[in-house]
């Protein structure tokens, strides 16, 4: 199934390829848990977060690296990421009322000259702090 | 009480096949901003050259997830739920998941290793289409408390 992909050819490792900031809410959660059918309550009752020693509602995990992976697509096209891993280094709190502010931020870490492929390195942060660590997405080139 | 490390090696599945539905594709693609209009109209999907609706990058979780559950509640692995955290996530794709497309999915326990009263249980989800074609492996770390 060919999909249009990004030309290789002017790529070079350090381009900034795109980035987003992502305003996250309880109403956030609740679609992605509604979604993806992840219903664990951590994700959604203070009460319950608090009991297992969380500080509060946070974050799927899921929810934050199919956001970063959003951003990825936007300059990737549909369909493109042949791979793509993360560590979920730090929860992300979101309060209510209020929301948390994902800054995700996507850059050319490296370029496969044989596979045309290119890795993007993702920084996301809140507050200036990594959630997820070696964040990177291969991403089939043409 | 630590997770059984004795149990690296079970495969689990594969269960009831997954029907990957276009209403499923767009409610997940706007639950993550994936903004691409291939994943919300059939029209731009096949003009982009996709059989249907093509799926974000992480929806393949989606399907693993369901077949991961039945790792966490197995008692002879040992999973406490409550004191789960998700550490790590990897996708291969082997091509992009679809519309239409029924999934079937098998699960192993890849390692359990245990430190600082944390063990890490890394599961692997590969999924087929109903060709028995793979289309995604899924790789995944939970790591589990081991406190009272």
């Amino acid at each position: 199934m060919p999909a249009p992909r990004p030309a290789f050819s002017v790529l070079a490792v350090g381009d900034a390829i795109a980035t987003r900031e992502v305003r996250v809410t309880r109403d956030s959660l609740v679609r992605y848990a509604g979604a993806s059918g992840d219903f664990n309550p951590i994700h959604y009752n203070d009460v319950f977060a608090v009991s297992v020693g969380l500080p509060g509602v946070i974050a799927h995990g899921m929810f934050t690296m199919g956001q970063a992976a959003s951003v990825v697509e936007e300059w990737a096209g549909a369909g493109n990421v042949v791979d793509y891993q993360v560590r979920f280094s730090r929860p992300v709190p979101v309060p209510n009322p209020g929301e948390a502010i994902v800054s995700v931020t996507a850059t050319v870490g490296a370029l496969d000259e044989e596979a045309k492929t290119a890795r993007i390195d993702l920084a996301v942060e809140v507050d200036g702090q990594k959630v997820l660590g070696k964040a990177q997405a291969v991403v089939a080139c043409g | 009480m630590p997770v059984n490390a004795g149990a690296v090696g079970r495969m689990y599945g594969p269960y009831e096949r997954y029907e990957v539905s276009r209403v499923k594709i767009r409610e997940f693609a706007d639950a993550v901003d994936a903004r691409a209009t291939e994943h919300r109209s059939v029209e731009a999907a096949t003009a982009a050259g996709f059989k249907d609706l093509v799926a974000p990058d992480t929806f393949a979780a989606v399907i693993a997830q369901r077949s991961e559950f039945h790792v966490i509640v197995d008692p002879e692995v040992g999973v406490d739920f409550s004191k789960v955290v998700h550490a790590e996530e990897r996708f291969t794709h082997h091509r992009p998941i679809v519309a239409g497309d029924v999934i079937e999915t098998v699960i192993h326990i890849e390692s359990v290793t245990q430190r600082a009263g944390i063990s890490m249980v890394k599961t692997r989800a590969e999924l087929k289409d109903a060709t028995g074609a793979p289309v995604s492996t899924v790789a995944s770390t939970l790591a589990v408390r081991e406190d009272a």
